[in-house]
């Protein structure tokens, strides 16, 4: 068990490390100057543009050699400090998404959870039954292979446009101001649903088709073969190779986790979702830079941290791992 | 899934067994089916228009009619001719992106399944480095800092971001053949490693490779599209997903025009899809215990 956490932490921390220096290093290394870009949008001239050159090259510390550049990136990074936003000027960069993080964990984590959830339900009850299995297959191989985005624009048309059942942007009302009543928290939810749902869709369908596949392969397996020769029951059989087929399925939910992040980015930014994901944007569209590298290291961490959770969870369900039989082979 | 009755009887030669099968499953027809229509689709699409992607041609916003099959954007673009011009785009990131993470992922997946020890060890921390962060929010960084895009770029971007899939595939498969006999008997022959990996393990596991390309190709056509549709895209010329993001983008939704952002979105599933289900069905060609079932 030490070892299976001690090769994790050290994987998460490298993780950690490399994201923080390519983030630290697209910038600087790219082609093309962010300062002079800042100062031709100020549309300055002359004198002022010299002036303010090395104002910025100061401010960013921009002239100082490299690798104290590197050391006070980091330094900066463990005071929580982010830079200023641009867009919205002059709020820290860690506020912004700060504010955007609570609307991105209210899609993620139910759409995720349900999904696999009722997906691998759903496929273990599909595999070996004729009728269901010949429909969810097209199904679900139709639904891994439609972009999230696409999804979450059909959805949008149809029942926001076309039914009016739902909104079709935005987090909330626009008559509204947040606060705690009921008119507010039903016009959260509203608006949540649509995203959510077309979250929820595209990762079921992909779940679905694992966890048949798994079953159908621990059916075939010796130990269920053998179960059937004893007599036993159809439904314990089928027990036993949904408890060993959760396991992969759970390495899986780790593995799927940039997957999912990214399609809940687009999903926001179709339905105008207050997240983090409609925050790239913006930040794209304004050319604000400290923005969109604090939007990466905030999915990063994400990322790690469910990461993390999912290895917790794996040590659970799986009492091979807590046993130290296991080196942690994912 | 396919006639089971027949293959005893008729199986023939070696050679043309795959062949055999492959032109009998019918998941792989489909699959393929669908992918060489939009191939032929691209080829003779320009042909079947006599516009410009970007030419102002017709009435704004006018619905699917016999001029306009896909109907008009809201500038009087046809959505017809702008859905044939993204088509090669999207070919052409899939072949490049997918190609080169293919390329990638067995490099390192036979030097790390191979070689074992501290070797795998390092590359396999690697991979799942790579593995763990969001290759999107990398792919938008990146693109966000360079100014002009073509599509080889953003294909180089996409390669070099999501080659730990096949690695991690490729490594497994190395593994375990790597202390069968063949790959033995080769060691005490005195081979070079080299030639070892390409000339014993890595033909044994050909389909196998194959399949991942396929599995990268579709990853990289998705990938690519969610660029596009984000504004990271290619700067010039058109594509599926820049198609969509100009519908959005000019609120195609809020003005019921489906024509716009149906059909780019419906091209990407259906070649995707069309690659998924071929790879269903060449792993059943491969692969005799499926075949049987």
């Amino acid at each position: 068990m030490r070892r299976y956490f001690g090769r994790k932490l050290l994987i998460y921390l490298l993780t950690f490390f490399i994201a923080v220096t390519v983030d630290w290093m697209i910038p600087r290394f790219m082609p093309g100057n962010p300062v002079a870009l800042l100062i031709s949008r100020a549309g300055l001239r002359g004198n002022a543009v010299t002036e303010m050159y090395t104002f910025y090259l100061d401010a960013f510390g921009l002239d100082l050699p490299i690798w104290k550049q590197y050391l006070s990136f980091w330094a900066a990074l463990f005071q929580g400090d982010l830079g200023i936003s641009i867009y919205l000027f002059p709020t820290p960069v860690k506020d912004v998404i700060l504010r955007a993080v609570p609307y991105d964990l209210a899609l993620l984590i139910p759409s995720t959870l349900l999904s696999w959830w009722a997906g691998n339900k759903f496929g273990a009850f599909a595999a070996r039954s004729k009728k269901l299995d010949n429909t969810i297959l097209p199904v679900g191989y139709i639904l891994t292979a439609t972009p999230y985005m696409w999804l979450g624009i059909l959805l949008a048309w149809v029942f926001a446009i076309v039914l009016g059942i739902f909104p079709v942007a935005g987090g909330y009302g626009f008559d509204l101001q947040p606060d705690l009543s009921w008119r507010f928290i039903g016009s959260l939810i509203h608006h949540w649903f649509l995203p959510f749902a077309s979250l929820f869709i595209v990762q079921f369908g992909g779940w679905a088709i694992g966890m048949r596949n798994l079953i159908i392969y621990e059916l075939e397996s010796d130990y269920s073969h053998y179960l059937e020769a004893l007599g036993a029951p159809r439904k314990l059989v089928r027990r036993y190779a949904f408890r060993n087929a959760i396991l992969p399925q759970l390495t899986g939910l780790a593995l799927s986790l940039g997957a999912v992040v990214a399609g809940a980015l687009t999903t926001e930014v179709v339905f105008g979702y207050p997240g983090i994901g409609y925050l790239i944007l913006q930040a794209i569209n304004n050319e604000d830079y400290f923005l969109i590298q604090g939007c990466f290291l905030f999915v990063v961490i994400g990322v790690l941290l469910a990461n993390f959770i999912i290895d917790v969870a794996y040590l659970i369900v799986d009492p091979r791992t807590r046993a130290g039989m296991q080196g942690g082979a994912g | 899934m396919i006639n089971t009755a027949a293959p005893t009887r008729t199986v023939p030669k070696k050679k043309n067994e795959f062949l055999y099968f492959a032109f009998r499953n019918n998941k792989l027809r489909l699959g393929l089916g669908i992918v060489l229509f939009f191939l032929v689709l691209m080829v003779v699409g320009p042909q079947l228009t006599e516009y410009d992607p970007t030419d102002f041609v017709g009435p704004s916003a006018s619905p699917p009619s016999a001029d306009f099959w896909f109907g008009t954007t809201s500038f009087g673009e046809d959505v017809f001719t702008q859905f044939v011009h993204g088509l090669p785009s999207t070919f052409l990131v899939g072949i490049i992106g997918g190609g080169l993470a293919t390329l990638l992922g067995m490099t390192i997946g036979f030097v790390a399944g191979y070689r074992g020890g501290v070797v795998d060890e390092v590359l396999n921390i690697l991979t799942n480095v790579i593995l763990t962060i969001p290759a999107l929010a990398l792919l938008l960084v990146l693109s966000s800092y360079v100014k002009v895009r073509g599509i080889f770029i953003e294909s180089l971007f996409i390669g070099f971001t999501t080659w730990p899939w096949a690695a991690r595939a490729i490594r497994a498969q190395t593994f375990t053949l790597r202390t069968r006999e063949f790959v033995e008997l080769a060691k005490l022959s005195g081979r070079s490693s080299l030639k070892i990996v390409f000339g014993e393990i890595a033909p044994n596991m050909a389909s196998y490779l194959f399949m991942t390309f396929i599995l990268m190709f579709g990853g990289a056509i998705l990938t690519a599209a969610t660029l596009d549709f984000l504004g990271l895209g290619p700067t010039q010329g058109t594509s599926l997903g820049l198609m969509m993001n100009m519908a959005v983008l000019w609120s195609a939704l809020p003005l019921g025009m489906w024509w716009w952002f149906v059909p780019p979105g419906a091209g990407i599933t259906a070649i995707v899809g069309g690659l998924y289900i071929m790879n269903v069905g060449l792993d059943e060609v491969f692969n005799p215990k499926l075949r049987e079932m």
